[in-house]
């Protein structure tokens, strides 16, 4: 089964970091990374702080054009700040994988992928 | 180490808005410094022992608000008029749930204060970095390069002026949040161009300001999402900085923008500078960050082939200096018109400028590259002369000699 690992923490965090520090992150990014290739075909993003997103508001009037928002969403405490998905074993694979990302400064949600398209389509 | 980075790193980013908040709350900056401190040494102990808390924000605020509580019991009862209480325990009470409207005119509130306009552009800043972001007052003097002891007394100084100032605490107006937006980029924007403008040697010292002017519109423009000027700043800041690595030399030089290896360019913030400034410029209120930001991003190349569009970059500075009609604007518009027009019409530009700019250096080194180019070796020679005696850097100052030497082979 194909999971995701949604990465959330403060923004703004990883810029204040010692240059020590982040450079341990960095590279346990790339470890994943290169283990997850030796798996298979896997997708993954580091998104822009919300500041840069716009939202579209959901379209209740087709005659009318969508309402667009500065800003992300929602309002949370913490933010969404990248993703990995790929095809684990189970879901204590996916949490192996996952557990190689922690830090202080961040939470890991692991959730089952009900579909996955384009490149990270399992028939690809 | 005394304590876990990490810790440091939470109480540092959380410190902005919580000072704001207790602000608010105690009408009283020294109360909320000292509670907020109190709230800091309870959390060294607590978060370790417990884990970080689901919401370190509103743990630090509540435990900050009874500290707070806590110092006015206290003060009253030197005053002999009340009842001691029963200091709470904050940490087992329900911890509060933080209202982000009211945050973000608190947060507005508490830079506008720093503000004063009686205090000097630098002093505003250096009380805003000492309060709201805790810098300590040997880094802001070392980034300032003033001796700690000056920093410490025009800061002493700049909390007494700002302790006087009657802010209103009530929400501000549409005109006033406005007003108190303008003042605070003001003095982001001449906080970043202070650690920006360093020279040879300096630029690694000064570098906290860029990051701290940074991290402060990154908060507001969080708070205050669709404000496309806050979005052209830190565009505009994001463009600028994506090149620190780049810009000095081993030696401590500044290496000019054509000159340096991009390969040190900050891809990811000059990607995020673009993103921001595409996305003010979806709004269609222009203003003169989002065209400083513009011009940035005009400079800004992948690869040195690529071309300058000077066409634009002339464009950009002319509606500048529509919006700001200062001569240095003039002066940065009138090399662009070199570049698309030739110099003899830039220096025709110039020349009424001659009295304003007297005592500008850069005006006289701007004029003098344009004589050069139009072989008129002698009025070159001039204008770097006068350049050099207007307490050029040891770097200008080695380049001047150097060209009016040239030149003087020349004539």
């Amino acid at each position: 089964m194909q999971y995701s690992i949604l990465i959330y923490g403060a923004e703004g965090i990883f810029e204040h970091l010692g240059e020590d520090e982040q450079s341990e992150i960095m590279q346990a990014h790339r470890d994943l990374q290169k283990a997850l290739e030796e798996k298979g075909p896997f997708g993954t993003a580091q998104l822009m702080p919300t500041s840069n997103a716009v939202t579209i508001k959901p379209l209740t009037d087709k005659n009318k054009k969508p309402v667009i928002v500065d800003g992300p969403f929602a309002e949370t405490k913490e933010r969404f700040l990248g993703f990995y998905v790929t095809d684990f074993l189970n879901l204590d694979e996916a949490i192996e994988f996952a557990e190689r990302l922690s830090s202080p400064y961040i939470s890991l949600e692991i959730r089952p992928v009900t579909w996955a398209g384009g490149t990270l389509s399992p028939d690809a | 180490m005394t304590q876990p980075d990490w810790l440091e790193i939470q109480f540092s980013n959380i410190r902005p808005k919580a000072l704001a908040a207790l602000t608010r709350q105690f009408r009283d900056l020294e109360i909320a410094e000292e509670a907020f401190a109190i709230s800091c040494v309870r959390a060294l102990k607590n978060w370790p022992e417990k884990g970080l808390p689901d919401d370190p924000f509103a743990w630090l605020l509540t435990v900050s608000r009874n500290a707070g509580r806590d110092i006015l019991r206290k003060q009253s009862r030197n005053l002999g008029s009340q009842q001691s209480e029963q200091i709470e325990t904050p940490e087992d009470h329900y911890i509060e749930h933080i209202d982000n409207k009211g945050l973000r005119d608190d947060v507005l509130r508490l830079l506008f204060i720093c503000c004063h306009p009686a205090l000097t552009l630098q002093d505003q800043s250096a009380v805003a970095l000492r309060i709201v972001t805790g810098m300590s007052v040997d880094e802001i003097g070392g980034a300032f390069l003033v001796k700690q002891k000056t920093m410490e007394q025009r800061i002493t100084r700049a909390r007494r002026t700002i302790a006087a100032a009657n802010t209103p605490f009530e929400t501000p107006d549409l005109i006033e949040r406005s007003n108190r937006l303008s003042t605070v980029m003001l003095m982001l924007y001449l906080t970043f161009n202070e650690g920006w403008s360093a020279t040879r040697g300096e630029t690694h010292i000064k570098l906290p300001l860029c990051n701290e002017a940074i991290r402060l519109c990154r908060l507001l423009l969080d708070l205050f999402p669709s404000v496309s000027e806050l979005m052209g700043l830190l565009s505009l800041f994001l463009f600028q900085h994506s090149r620190w690595r780049a810009r000095t030399s081993e030696q401590g030089n500044l290496i000019p923008l054509e000159d340096q290896d991009r390969t040190l360019w900050d891809h990811n913030a000059i990607n995020e500078a673009h993103a921001l400034l595409e996305k003010a410029l979806r709004h269609g209120t222009p203003g003169s960050y989002q065209i400083q930001a513009a011009i940035a991003s005009e400079h800004v190349h992948k690869r040195p082939s690529e071309k300058t569009d000077w066409v634009e970059i002339e464009r950009l500075y002319r509606a500048l200096y529509h919006i700001e009609p200062t001569p240095v604007i003039k002066l940065n518009h009138a090399t662009a018109i070199a570049k698309t027009k030739g110099p003899f019409e830039a220096i025709e530009m110039l020349k009424p400028l001659e009295t304003d700019l007297a005592h500008y250096r850069w005006y006289h080194s701007a004029l003098g590259g344009l004589y050069e180019e139009l072989r008129d070796f002698s009025a070159a020679i001039n204008s770097y002369t006068n350049a050099l005696l207007l307490n050029p850097t040891a770097q200008e100052t080695q380049f001047l000699k150097k060209k009016i030497s040239e030149l003087e082979n020349n004539l």
